[in-house]
């Protein structure tokens, strides 16, 4: 008798000093995977934990392997939040079952309709606008209409673009698709490949350098991409064309994150988004990479102001995730590398 | 370099467990056979992510790329491969046998390379002999519109793989060439063949299995490689699994086409094998006493600039790139972080080297006490995680680690107790992680210098009472230090720049120059990743002088 009651205590003492510990470590911390870099992220969490106190532990890798690791940690897996970029990747992480969906009136009023998951399991954080690129010294803006547009012939010769393995280009042709169909994308797309003055770029800054140096007249590139380098070479022949406005807008996509199934530290995780969307974090969160804010309230860093404003393309970014494997299929059938 | 428990041999135990006595036929077959479970264990993970084959995105693959992808795989395999083999071979003699001016100084820098990750190289290149490089650049301006030769393109990449890859030839045919290269020649010659006869038809044929050896790390490193086709844009059949795997999100279609590439590299391995069967190699006495052949006149300086030229292209003009970035990024960057990064990547290429080292010297002596096609596989089994695609290897291996640490916490809450994962971002994990990747490089070279001990040596050593494991720790050890340290340079380098594998198996917060390398350039920020790409190359110098000054000694 004795003794049952002694391993019972034994047991509940035990128990209740877990829960305890389990309680603080609650509060105190968040555990996040992030496939956005530590040099974009840390400031941030830098700036969160002097706030509230909360320590934030993270690990960067390539979306891919993130994914695969919370997938094989299963229940038991640290994470309790997932960053990455590119909605493709997110709803991805979705469709898995990796992430949990978040109710939160904040994340609601911050992050607008199109910029999240329609099941609130993700949001996004900042916006990455595809837009096109020029030559100053070759073209003049009227001379530029559209993406559709560079599929015409008389870009022949004339058109450079990055690689269609980079989840940026597989997004952009998945959001073409939803607008048009897979048919006359495929068209569009041969188009472009028609058009190449070069093989394609591996990255958007070797393409725009192209660009600049007369390889080709046009481009297609994430703005902050071409912010950087103006940055550092201001006497480049280049700047921005806003595609699409007189049609649906630019091509926009987001960095973004979800909170993940099995995390221990939901509340402290639904805070740190919350936070991550507010005016505030915003400017940091989205200014370090000289992205947009997804917050709409929150003014772009001054520099990326200065390119003017734009239509954003209003489709859901979630359409990216869905037709990513169409995408990547149908630019395999037209040739783009 | 010591073995523990060589004293153990005498009182080995036994009755039930008599097979386990090293010598008796079990102990040596186990231990090669647990060595090759545990390094394909992996690999072995990867498969069973088959499952149901997925027809859906193998037909689209078979209809659209797949063809492209195998012949620029065997284009470039082919090319890298006899790059690699004809820059390696012809430094290693003139280095090792040949006297010209620089010499002392070529040998050793010619290793250098070694440290630059290939897509580094890569990178380059590309920056300088592209359209808008300083080469092209400053051509049309003197000339107007010319055509040059795209570097972005097959016989680019392969130019700038070669580059990056042909020190494992080097190191290993150095090595063959310094043991034996002067004795064979001055034997052709006794023999009335001249020189040129003698390096083609005595020295060279003895070299074979390190030249072999280094060709089929190449070869390796070249199939697993994606960050070098990534950086060319050239597609591969390893851009072909990463795309089923991250970019139309099929496991079993990546793990089908990644089931290809291991069985070609496994068939490849048994086919180089086979073909060296026959041959015995054994030492033609030792080297030191004989002098090296003087090269004279117009020779002299060809020789001098033959490898003047390869250090220029894969060393100088990459470091200097690199040095020329990370100064416009050094003020910003350089902090006191970076000794932390430092010390974790010189941690891990030590213990990696160790390990793989001691591994790989049991894997090949175990080979050594039966040599049958069942050994044979099992050798070859053993080293195949170096033709895995880094990242597929990093997931298998993970997924192991995770497979573990669920069943421990889920025997753990069986039993009422709370527990967390216990091998997770440990050393331990992601020591066992490289060896599973990096056995094959150490195992190479051990396996090469072991032949030059003869079977004659082992019998006389055992004849005189000594145990199987006191003629490894007596006879071969001593023996084949050129080859082991080969062995642990190679690791130890290529350790510090792996980085599939370290993303995934590192602590919280744990970073080493090559994860800083990738964020930076996982935004294309290639200026700002100079600076742990020069860090890297510094650090890899340590363990290059330390093999310099020990084989100078020679």
């Amino acid at each position: 008798m004795f003794n049952t009651k002694l391993i019972r205590a034994i047991a509940a003492i035990s128990v209740s000093l877990l829960v305890a510990a389990g309680a603080a470590r609650a509060n105190d911390e968040v555990v996040v995977y992030s496939a956005r870099n530590e040099q974009l992220i840390k400031p941030l969490f830098d700036a969160y934990t002097k706030e509230t106190g909360v320590q934030i532990k993270f690990i960067t890798d390539k979306e891919g392997p993130l994914m695969q690791r919370l997938k094989v940690e299963g229940a038991n897996t640290p994470a309790d939040l997932l960053l990455t970029v590119d909605a493709g990747n997110l709803w991805q992480a979705a469709q898995e079952g990796l992430l949990k969906p978040v109710q939160s009136k904040i994340l609601g009023g911050n992050i607008p309709g199109y910029l999240r998951d329609p099941g609130n399991q993700w949001f996004g954080l900042s916006v990455r606008a595809r837009t096109m690129v020029y030559n100053t010294q070759k073209l003049k803006p009227k001379d530029m209409t559209s993406y559709e547009d560079m599929a015409s012939p008389k870009w022949k010769g004339r058109l450079c673009l990055r690689t269609s393995k980079k989840v940026y280009n597989q997004s952009l042709v998945a959001m073409m698709i939803a607008e048009h169909g897979e048919a006359k994308t495929e068209q569009i797309v041969r188009g472009w490949v028609a058009n190449l003055a070069t093989d394609v770029f591996p990255d958007d800054t070797k393409m725009m350098e192209a660009i600049a140096a007369g390889q080709c007249d046009v481009g297609i590139v994430n703005t902050y991409y071409f912010g950087r380098l103006i940055e550092k070479n201001p006497k480049l022949p280049l700047a921005l064309f806003w595609a699409n406005q007189s049609a649906n807008g630019v091509h926009v996509n987001v960095s973004g994150a979800g909170v993940t199934k099995h995390a221990k530290h939901e509340q402290a995780a639904v805070k740190l988004l919350e936070w991550l969307s507010s005016k505030n974090a915003q400017n940091l969160f989205a200014d370090v990479n000289l992205e947009y804010p997804a917050n709409p309230l929150v003014k772009p860093d001054p520099v990326v102001a200065a390119w003017g404003s734009f239509k954003q393309n209003p489709i859901n970014v979630t359409k990216a995730g869905e037709l990513q494997a169409a995408a990547v299929k149908l630019m395999d059938r037209a040739g783009y590398k | 370099m010591t073995l523990p428990a060589t004293s153990l041999t005498t009182e080995a135990p036994r009755g039930a467990f008599a097979f386990l006595r090293p010598g008796t036929w079990g102990f040596w077959r186990l231990a090669a056979l647990s060595i090759a479970l545990f390094t394909l264990a992996p690999v072995i993970v990867v498969f069973t992510y088959l499952g149901a084959p997925d027809t859906d995105v193998w037909t689209h693959l078979k209809q659209t790329v797949l063809l492209e992808y195998i012949t620029h795989t065997l284009l470039l395999a082919l090319g890298v491969a006899a790059g690699t083999a004809f820059i390696g071979v012809s430094l290693a003699w003139l280095t090792a046998v040949c006297d010209f001016p620089g010499r002392r100084f070529f040998s050793w820098s010619l290793m250098l390379p070694l440290a630059l990750p290939a897509y580094v190289t890569g990178f380059v290149m590309i920056g300088v002999f592209d359209y808008t490089g300083p080469v092209q650049t400053g051509l049309r301006e003197a000339f107007g519109p010319i055509w040059f030769p795209p570097i972005r393109s097959g016989a680019g990449v392969a130019f700038a793989m070669t580059l990056a890859l042909y020190p494992y030839v080097y190191l290993l045919t150095r090595n063959a060439f310094l043991t034996q290269g002067r004795r064979a020649l001055e034997a052709a010659q006794s023999l009335g063949l001249n020189r040129r006869q003698g390096f083609y038809r005595v020295a060279l044929p003895l070299a074979r299995p390190w030249i072999a050896g280094g060709v089929a790390l190449v070869i390796m490193e070249t199939l697993a490689d994606f960050g070098t086709v990534a950086v060319f844009n050239y597609d591969t059949f390893t851009t072909g699994i990463y795309k089923a795997w991250f970019s139309l999100f099929s496991l079993p279609a990546a793990a089908q086409l990644a089931s290809l590439l291991i069985v070609g590299v496994f068939v490849l391995l048994v086919f180089e094998q086979y073909s060296r069967n026959r041959m015995r190699y054994t030492p033609t006495g030792r080297a030191s006493g004989h002098a090296r052949i003087t090269l004279h006149g117009k020779t002299k300086w060809l020789a001098a600039a033959w490898c003047a030229l390869i250090l220029l292209l894969a060393f100088a003009l990459p470091v200097g790139m690199l040095v020329r970035w990370a100064w416009n990024v050094w003020a910003q960057d350089l902090d006191a972080r970076y000794f932390s990064y430092a010390y974790h990547s010189l941690l891990l290429g030590a213990l990696s080297a160790l390990l793989c080292v001691w591994v790989a010297t049991w894997l090949a002596y175990a080979a050594r006490q039966h040599r049958d096609a069942a050994m044979k596989l099992t050798t070859r089994l053993a080293t195949l995680g170096y033709a895995v695609p880094g990242a597929v290897l990093a997931i298998g291996s993970f997924s192991l680690i995770a497979w573990f640490d669920n069943s421990y916490i889920a025997l753990m809450q069986s039993t009422g107790v709370h527990a967390e994962q216990i091998l997770q971002g440990t050393l331990v994990a992601m020591l066992a992680a490289y060896l599973a990747r990096f056995l094959a490089v150490a195992h190479q070279p051990v396996e090469a210098a072991m032949q030059r001990i003869t079977q004659s040596q082992d019998d006389a050593a055992r004849s005189l009472g000594l145990t199987t494991r006191q003629v490894l720790t007596r006879i071969h050890l001593p023996a084949l230090r050129g080859g082991l340290l080969t062995a642990a340079l190679l690791v130890f380098v290529d350790v510090m720049k792996e980085m599939p594998i370290t993303l995934m198996t590192r602590p919280f917060g744990w970073d080493t120059l090559a994860t800083r390398i990738f964020e930076m350039t996982s935004e294309g920020e290639w200026e700002r990743a100079a600076l742990p790409a020069a860090a890297l190359v510094v650090a890899g110098l340590i363990p290059v002088v330390m093999l310099v000054r020990h084989s100078e000694k020679n």
